[in-house]
């Protein structure tokens, strides 16, 4: 009799264990993700089928031609990479230092706190707000303000390259200062002790032992901050992105044994991604123009791509490290 | 004699070189904190500065004249919800493009929602380490990638498979914009979504094995539910991103600024109105001043929005560490 019950309920796990709903309920989810991950990424594909056929060395490094209808894209490389050399310069610096001090001077401090609240959620506000921000504050109120004390006319009191930077700068300055602070948490606290009892100073602690260990997890974010603003439209469309420039208003900077040709921070520029934008909505023949809207649409692509390869290969980086120094 | 000497004069070097140490460490000190303020110093200002320029808003055009405008012969309620501000008699009202927003927001997250979900538990539940290493990765790429190819895309490409598709009256239309902006939602709360069950711990999975459930039931009813706070702060911070964006709306969604329910109609979002008029309004005009209004608005939105979303994930960090 016993014998029989136990029998039985085997035999109903065994039915049980087949659960033949519940399966091809999981089976379900499984076709679904790999068919919207295959949406996902013909979208990358389709770009990239129609973009390779334009892509060659002339595209890349002429000017458009005949309306946009003929030449490359070379100036929107090029005022896209100074761009982002010069936020680069303005952000990143400021970003790592303030990171710093939040993290490994004021970390209990109430203003530590509230900034770091306000960065958290700085990150999250649309970038359209700060091309709002940049158009309002940088170019009507610091850029006059320059014009009047430098007394040159109308210079840096509209839309330029400088002001799309520096708003640029303010946009991935969360980025920056977030991913850093992560960087410096992931350090162990024994790591700083172990430091301090050696005899080592706070900043040679900082500077020899932590940042060190933080330095791939801050190249992460720092990467993953160009690329985000390589990718920005928005924040730049009022803030001195031109349609066309005829030539390149460009000034050598001289850095002794080589030099780096860069538009002038003082004049319009082109961008990348606004020429995406002007050539699909506003040139006169979209249809004409449409290889070379491919074209430009898989350079983009591949330049934010392979900065986000970067930073997940230093994030990668970053995990081993860390393991290595816990001896995990 | 000769050691004692020696020995004295190393200390006096110790005590110098200390003291410059100390110097230096200050200046440091000093130095860091004062790029911190300088951080600090823009994030207010941005604050600030909104607040400013639309407390100008509220004095030049008035409260109310952002909402309606009087017209006593033209509506049975007498309010006018129309934005012109370029018209002879400027109009302000924020609702048609608060209803364009929301038009092309909400679909778009109720996509996103079913979509990232699946792929959510598809990346934590079904597959192994090994490939979700790699997964998660090319998800958080698709989150990367610059909106303005998305938006190219659902011109080139996206409106004529909705035209063939669902033959709507307009070609670029709210629904469109929904699609284009569901590429972008889609990674956020699929990620998300991720972490959230994987965040739930190894022994109450187990515990559900051992009680005899198997292995759908134990996502469906256990893991599921326990990570549905984690999943409905991603489903905010998709929303978030889906009511911010700028390029995807600008380019698919047609721009006309009428109050609708229809899906395949045209809209104008509030980010789409102020990318395409601020570039030709005259500074501290009325219409300046409307463009920065709407710019705070969106701006406040977001900011609870994410705002709501941290403090779900804090809490969430809280309970999982007791």
């Amino acid at each position: 009799m016993k014998l029989k019950s136990i029998k039985l309920s085997s035999e109903l796990l065994k039915e049980k264990h087949k659960d033949l709903p519940g399966r091809i309920a999981i089976m379900i989810i499984s076709a679904l993700s790999v068919l919207i991950l295959a949406a996902l990424s013909s979208v990358l594909i389709k770009i990239f089928i129609e973009g390779a056929s334009v892509i060659n060395l002339n595209f890349l490094s002429e000017t458009p031609r005949n309306s946009m209808t003929e030449g490359g894209i070379g100036p929107a490389i090029i005022g896209t990479l100074s761009v982002s050399f010069i936020m680069i310069i303005f952000a990143v610096p400021m970003g790592i230092f303030s990171a710093i001090y939040i993290h490994e001077y004021a970390r209990e401090k109430w203003y530590s706190r509230i900034l770091k609240l306000s960065v958290n959620n700085l990150a999250g506000v649309p970038s359209i707000v700060f091309g709002l921000f940049g158009l309002g504050f940088f170019v009507l109120i610091v850029g006059k303000f320059l014009d009047e004390i430098m007394d040159t006319g109308l210079l840096f009191g509209q839309p330029v390259m400088l002001w799309a930077s520096a708003t640029l700068a303010v946009l991935v300055l969360p980025t920056i200062i977030l991913t850093t602070i992560e960087a410096l948490a992931a350090v162990p606290d024994h790591q700083r002790y172990a430091s301090y009892g050696l005899g080592a100073t706070k900043w040679q602690t900082i500077r020899d032992v932590i940042f060190p260990q933080a330095r791939p997890g801050i190249l992460t974010g720092v990467i993953l901050a160009i690329s985000r603003a390589a990718g920005e439209t928005a924040p730049v469309l009022f803030l001195g992105c031109a349609f066309f420039l005829p030539e390149l208003p460009l000034v050598y900077f001289d850095f002794g044994f080589f030099e780096i040709p860069m538009i002038n921070p003082a004049s319009q520029f082109m961008y990348l991604s606004y020429h995406i934008f002007i050539l699909t909505t506003q040139s006169a023949n979209p249809t004409l123009t449409q290889p070379i809207q491919y074209g430009t649409t898989t350079v983009l692509i591949l330049l934010t791509v392979i900065l986000n390869l970067t930073a997940i290969l230093f994030r990668y980086k970053f995990r081993k490290t860390l393991r290595e120094v816990r001896g995990a | 004699m000769e050691y004692e000497s020696k020995n004295t004069f190393n200390e006096q070097l110790l005590k110098k070189r200390s003291t410059v140490l100390k110097i230096k460490e200050i200046m440091i000190k000093y130095f860091l904190r004062l790029n911190a303020f300088a951080a600090s110093f823009f994030i207010l200002l941005i604050f600030y500065f909104l607040l400013r320029e639309s407390y100008e808003a509220f004095k030049v055009i008035g409260i109310e004249r952002f909402f309606w405008q009087s017209n006593g012969s033209a509506d049975a309620s007498g309010k006018l919800f129309e934005w012109y501000p370029t018209s002879d008699n400027p109009r302000y009202s924020i609702i048609p493009l608060l209803a364009g927003s929301l038009l092309t927001a909400f679909p778009a997250v109720a996509i996103s929602t079913i979509f990232g979900v699946i792929i959510g538990v598809f990346m934590s539940e079904v597959i192994s380490n090994k490939f979700r290493e790699i997964l998660k990765p090319v998800i958080e790429m698709f989150a990367g990638i610059p909106t303005v190819v998305l938006g190219f895309f659902m011109l080139a490409v996206g409106a004529e498979i909705v035209r063939e598709l669902f033959g709507p009256f307009t070609r670029l239309n709210a629904f469109l914009a929904s699609v284009g902006l569901s590429f972008i939602v889609i990674p956020i709360i699929a990620s998300l979504t991720e972490d959230a069950l994987r965040s739930i711990p190894r022994e109450v999975r187990m515990a559900s094995y051992a009680l005899g459930a198997t292995r759908w039931q134990t996502i469906s009813r256990i893991v599921l539910p326990a990570a549905v706070n984690g999943i409905s702060a991603g489903i905010i911070l998709g929303f978030g991103r889906a009511i911010g964006e700028t390029m995807i709306v600008l380019m698919a969604s047609g721009n006309a600024a009428i109050i609708t329910i229809d899906i395949f109609s045209s809209v104008r979002t509030i980010t789409a109105t102020i990318a395409a008029e601020m570039g030709e309004v005259s500074q501290h005009s009325a219409h300046y001043f409307a463009l920065f209004f709407i710019g705070v608005f969106l701006f406040s939105a977001t900011f609870i929005l994410n705002l709501i979303a941290d403090i779900i994930f804090s809490r969430l960090k809280k309970r999982i560490r007791f």
